[in-house]
């Protein structure tokens, strides 16, 4: 396949980016969209120009670092994947595509495609956990009975890998999607329950601090997420906000 | 408690109160005008009674003007700040992929509502203060009758102004198809998310307006009445 790239570029945060246009030539649909850069990398590095900067580690899928914004879709047009696992087989050849970085207030571009995420960090810090001696006395989780159904949605929140595409995606560039999966996971189990109030109260404050937006209930951040973050949590989280605040 | 509101939780959470309170009032309001198409003199009646009845008049009208003003209001203020949290727009945005365009576009939806009550203000709310707080007419009476179906047909006389009704209705429908659902979904529910309450949210959405849509346009074609 051949390509014509639209890739955000820009040398720091304190510089001004834009949009630059490159080819790419010989790339096979079997590769994963990050193996295309990492051809177009070359490709720059042996002209001796500047290689594109963006966020990799895993490359499986899981560990949420790899982020683009690609032809106006967080981690492009699939479902449920991450860019790592985004397929050159979903473009045609021939095919012009738009690569920028997550756009966000609280997600500043650091270089190129790569932005700044700790917001999401200090938001954890903020009350995402729950507190336990583990002096070596801690107790056999599996020894407080929980109902499967409180277990799955617990589970299915904790998939949440912070990768920010919900921020990306939304209009408003609200954080709830994720702040309500963190909030979700620990509200549903009773290990949670002890800090709860503290913990929606504080995780909130911390995601208004950030200066993230305010969600409107679009969705569109439920059907961009890669795993899959029912929009289901951000109701929870208003509960448990209302439940704390009153 | 006091943060609460402050917070973009209890923010959207006002919203969602402020949106009930409206739905309730548009659907009060749309039982009555569409007395107007049945019976005349039941029309005069109920509407002598709500422009008349001190609890309507001086504790719910009150009450309505705080929800319309802190609607807009918040609605404006929460989409600056939204504004503000995205920074840079993107060169491509495919919104269409992940979202509808109402849930999208609840401002500029909002904004043809507002301009829309603003001209409603001025054919109906302004004149009934005037004569009533002004004048101090409480009768609801002209030459001897009851002069609200015979305002209401009046109004209607204008094509232009039954095109602009029209267009506004055609916006809130738009609103409501969003709005409705989204509410409950602000409030915490996730009812809004579930087949029954998405159909009485479309039903709502769509014969509220196009009942006033009708109403409107009844006036217009039968004024001689």
């Amino acid at each position: 396949m051949n390509l014509t790239l639209k890739i955000w570029r820009q040398k720091d945060s304190n510089t001004k980016g834009q949009m630059v246009d490159y080819k790419v030539t010989d790339i096979s649909e079997h590769m994963s969209f990050l193996e295309m850069m990492d051809v177009l990398n070359e490709q720059l590095i042996a002209k001796g120009e500047e290689p594109i900067a963006f966020d990799h580690d895993c490359r499986e899928g899981i560990c949420g670092m790899c982020s683009m914004y690609i032809n106006g879709e967080a981690h492009g047009p699939d479902r449920g994947i991450t860019t790592c696992q985004l397929h050159m087989r979903m473009f045609k050849d021939g095919d012009t595509i738009t690569i920028e970085p997550f756009r966000a207030a609280a997600f500043p571009v650091i270089k190129d495609l790569v932005v700044d995420r700790t917001a999401f960090d200090r938001i954890q810090h903020a009350g995402g956990y729950i507190s336990v001696n583990t002096s070596g006395n801690t107790q056999d989780a599996n020894a407080i009975p929980i109902s499967k159904e409180a277990a799955d949605t617990a589970m299915d929140a904790a998939t949440c890998i912070g990768c920010g595409a919900c921020v990306a995606t939304c209009k408003n560039s609200s954080a709830m999607l994720f702040v309500g999966a963190k909030v979700s996971q620990y509200a549903l189990l009773p290990q949670g329950q002890v800090e709860a109030a503290d913990r929606v109260k504080n995780m909130v404050a911390q995601m208004d601090l950030e200066g993230f937006g305010n969600c409107t209930n679009t969705g569109a951040c439920e059907v961009e997420c890669p795993k899959g973050i029912s929009l289901d949590n951000i109701a929870r989280m208003n509960r448990e906000l209302m439940k704390a605040s009153i | 408690m006091s943060g609460f509101f402050k917070s973009s939780i209890g923010r959207k959470i006002a919203m969602a109160l402020s949106a009930f309170f409206l739905m309730f009032f548009l659907l009060q309001h749309f039982a009555i005008n569409i007395l107007s198409v049945f019976s005349p003199d039941l029309f005069n009646e109920v509407s002598h009674f709500m422009g008349t009845n001190p609890l309507v008049q001086f504790a719910l009208q009150p009450i309505l003007i705080f929800g319309v003003v802190f609607h807009f209001v918040m609605g404006f203020i929460l989409e600056l700040k939204n504004k503000k949290a995205k920074g840079v727009s993107y060169a491509k945005d495919n919104g269409a992929a992940n979202s509808t365009w109402m849930s999208r576009n609840m401002i500029w939806s909002g904004v043809a509502i507002l301009a829309f009550v603003i001209l409603h203000f001025i054919d109906f709310w302004f004149p009934e203060i005037n004569t009533k707080f002004i004048q101090g007419d409480w009768s609801g009476l002209h030459n001897g009758e009851f002069r609200y179906y015979h305002e209401l047909q009046e109004k209607f006389l204008s094509p232009v102004r039954v095109v602009a009704y029209v267009i506004a209705f055609v916006f809130l429908a738009l609103h409501l198809l969003h709005g409705f659902t989204s509410a409950f979904q602000s409030m915490g529910s996730t009812a809004g998310r579930k087949k029954t309450l998405q159909t009485i949210g479309k039903i709502y959405s769509i014969v509220v307006p196009l009942g006033f849509i009708f109403i409107a346009i009844y006036h217009h074609l039968n004024h001689n009445h």
